[in-house]
């Protein structure tokens, strides 16, 4: 498969300033600290990780929302952090996003119509003004609202309808990627399943490729082709959804799944439960070498000394000197 | 709950200010002050419907007359017709505070949310400079500035009129540029924000079409609070000479040739005073009222 996205090691810092007339720079949030992957047109990396791990920053970089402190990205093999004018006008309608919060994502003064037809009055290229407001209707219809909406303000609507609004508003451009910021973190767990539903369905139609972040493994589990697991602004683990979910090597990666609920109440209790001890350290001062070394049971000196590389350690990439593949749910 | 089965049932789609509107209906205080502007303005507008005496008619042998049948209000030193001059000294006191609330919201609210928007340097210098405007006391630096302007002396009334709208706003205009800037700080951070620049939206769009809509409500309701504070900023610089002077009619400028007979002739303070107040009172409490409607937290 082709390479629609590239990214090697990403590097987001965020300074820490302290005082008010004359600022200094104390440290640095390692927000996102080195995170490559790939993605194919068509493909869904799912990306997982507690709060705070650098999930969203990473979403934020991509969608260039945020300038990165060192690293590169490339889109269709061109690099996209350098992009001006009109690549970068071209970057904008390959890649769109989908927010995490339907409250706070759509602009509250805005209707329905104006808030989908938008893209087409920021990219007047796309669809001739006459035709706008019949393919704003046919975009609410493919997300599943109601296209005699269009005048209605989001207030009117539900979270998951209005979800489905930003979708509409993402898809509007025909993008090849839609990055996922958590978009289903704000949801009921039954409106959860049918904006994923949703989500497939589009990606089937329209050929999408999508980053989706989360921090339920679950959500990821039924959307994605491959899943990066995220600790402390670093990848641990990447591979695909059977290698992550059946073999995975990495500890973190056993610790998560061993906390997702078992719906079969048949196979409760078989399973193997890992409890990790104390907090994400902080990211301002992560631990040397491997960073989960604080929270891990197999820690060894070497694992304060070097950090261990994701690269192939028994059939897929994890950054454990001790990679083992422990199968934790039955 | 009747009331919002009805709305429901209706099924129109509201904006916020469509909302807003649907709360102030039912508010007393809303058309309490709504009809008192309201009256204010059409004697503002048309002097000559309430009234078919001439202001500027002085007749010295009915000075200090009080109020009778014939002139309700009386007449002041001069012999003028308190009535008709309360009648027409509306529409100094209303032209003054319009226009000075109108710059002071365009000036204040521009450069408060391309400062917010920006941020940075530009943020920085334009709220020092906000700071600096506003150390100067008001009627200390008012009077610089309008004695400075006046220096020749003699200027016209439509002249008089624009230096003391000028002091107004060039001394307030920082109230209504912090309360722009610190919403639109709060607007520039909301998703709503990040998605349009995620779709390649321009910074004037962003500007336009997502800031201003969200952040214009608090400016709004102080600018209405703030049109009666400059009608009464009028009046005070009127009664201290430097403001409105002869020949425009105001309720300043009444209150000022009235003070020294105070005590045999009350009725000619007393009325442009009143009047003062109603208004006044009527912007305060019809902006009170459009902020409870606007803050959904309120209601």
């Amino acid at each position: 498969m082709a390479e629609l996205l590239e990214v090697r090691n990403l590097v987001k810092h965020f300074p820490v300033t302290r005082g008010v007339l004359f600022k200094k720079t104390v440290g640095h949030v390692r927000a996102v600290d080195g995170v490559s992957f790939t993605l194919a047109a068509g493909e869904t990396l799912g990306v997982v990780g507690e709060s705070g791990c650098g999930k969203s920053t990473l979403a934020q970089v991509l969608m260039m929302l945020e300038p990165p402190t060192a690293g590169e990205a490339l889109f269709e093999g061109r690099p996209m952090f350098a992009m001006r004018g009109n690549a970068l006008r071209d970057l904008r309608r390959n890649m769109q996003i989908v927010l995490q919060d339907p409250y706070t994502s759509l602009n509250p003064r805005m209707t329905v119509g104006d808030i989908v037809g938008e893209p087409f009055e920021i990219h007047p290229e796309v669809a001739p003004r006459g035709s706008r407001a019949a393919r704003v209707r046919e975009l609410l219809d493919v997300v599943g609202l109601n296209p005699e909406h269009i005048n209605r303000y989001p207030h009117q609507f539900s979270g998951g309808q209005r979800q489905r609004i930003g979708i509409a508003r993402a898809l509007a451009l025909r993008p090849k990627v839609i990055v996922c910021d958590e978009p289903v973190s704000a949801l009921d767990v039954s409106i959860q399943a049918q904006v994923m539903n949703l989500l497939r369905e589009l990606q089937g139609e329209f050929g999408l490729a999508y980053v989706f972040i989360a921090h339920d493994l679950s959500v990821v589990r039924h959307l994605s082709d491959r899943v990066a697991v995220m600790y402390l602004g670093k990848i641990v683990e990447i591979g695909t959804e059977d290698e992550i979910y059946r073999h995975p090597t990495h500890p973190y990666t056993q610790a998560l799944l061993s906390a997702v609920p078992v719906a079969d109440p048949a196979l409760r209790g078989q399973r193997d439960v890992i409890r990790l001890t104390g907090d994400v350290p902080s990211p301002i001062d992560p631990p040397s070498g491997c960073r989960f070394r604080t929270r891990c049971w197999k820690a060894q000196d070497v694992c304060a000394e070097q950090e261990p590389a994701l690269v192939d350690r028994g059939g897929h990439p994890s950054a454990c000197h001790f990679a083992e593949e422990r199968s934790v749910v039955p | 709950m009747t009331e919002q089965i009805s709305v429901l049932a209706l099924d129109k789609p509201r904006g916020l200010f469509g909302d807003a509107w649907y709360t102030l209906r039912s508010r007393p205080l809303f058309w309490v002050s709504v009809s008192l502007i309201l009256l204010m303005v059409l004697m503002a507008l048309f002097p000559a419907l309430f009234t078919a005496k001439d202001p500027t008619l002085a007749q010295l042998s009915l000075s200090r007359q009080p109020p009778s049948a014939d002139a309700w209000f009386g007449y002041d030193n001069q012999g003028y017709d308190i009535y008709a001059r309360v009648i027409y000294g509306a529409r100094a006191s209303i032209v003054v505070g319009v226009l000075a609330t109108l710059g002071v919201v365009l000036v204040g609210a521009s450069v408060g949310i391309l400062a917010g928007f920006y941020g940075g340097w530009l943020d920085s210098v334009v709220s020092r400079i906000a700071d600096v405007f506003v150390g100067v006391p008001f009627v200390l630096g008012a009077i610089v500035i309008l004695t400075t302007l006046n220096a020749g002396g003699d200027a016209g009334p439509a002249r008089i009129v624009a230096q003391v709208v000028l002091s107004i706003a060039a001394l307030s205009w920082p109230v209504s540029m912090r309360i722009m800037r610190s919403t639109a700080i709060a607007a520039k951070q909301q998703d709503y924000v990040k998605a349009a620049r995620a779709l390649g939206a321009s910074p004037r769009r962003i500007i336009t079409k997502h800031m201003l809509p969200n952040c214009i409500a608090p400016v709004l309701v102080y600018s209405t609070i703030a049109l009666g504070a400059f009608i009464g900023a009028e009046a005070t610089l009127s009664y201290l000479g430097i403001g409105l002077r002869q020949p425009v009619v105001s309720w300043g400028v009444m209150i000022n040739s009235a003070k020294d007979y105070l005590r045999v002739a009350p009725h000619a303070l007393l009325f442009p005073a009143g009047f003062l107040t109603a208004t006044v009172l009527a912007f305060v409490m019809l902006g009170d009222a459009v902020r409870e409607a606007l803050d959904p937290k309120l209601r």
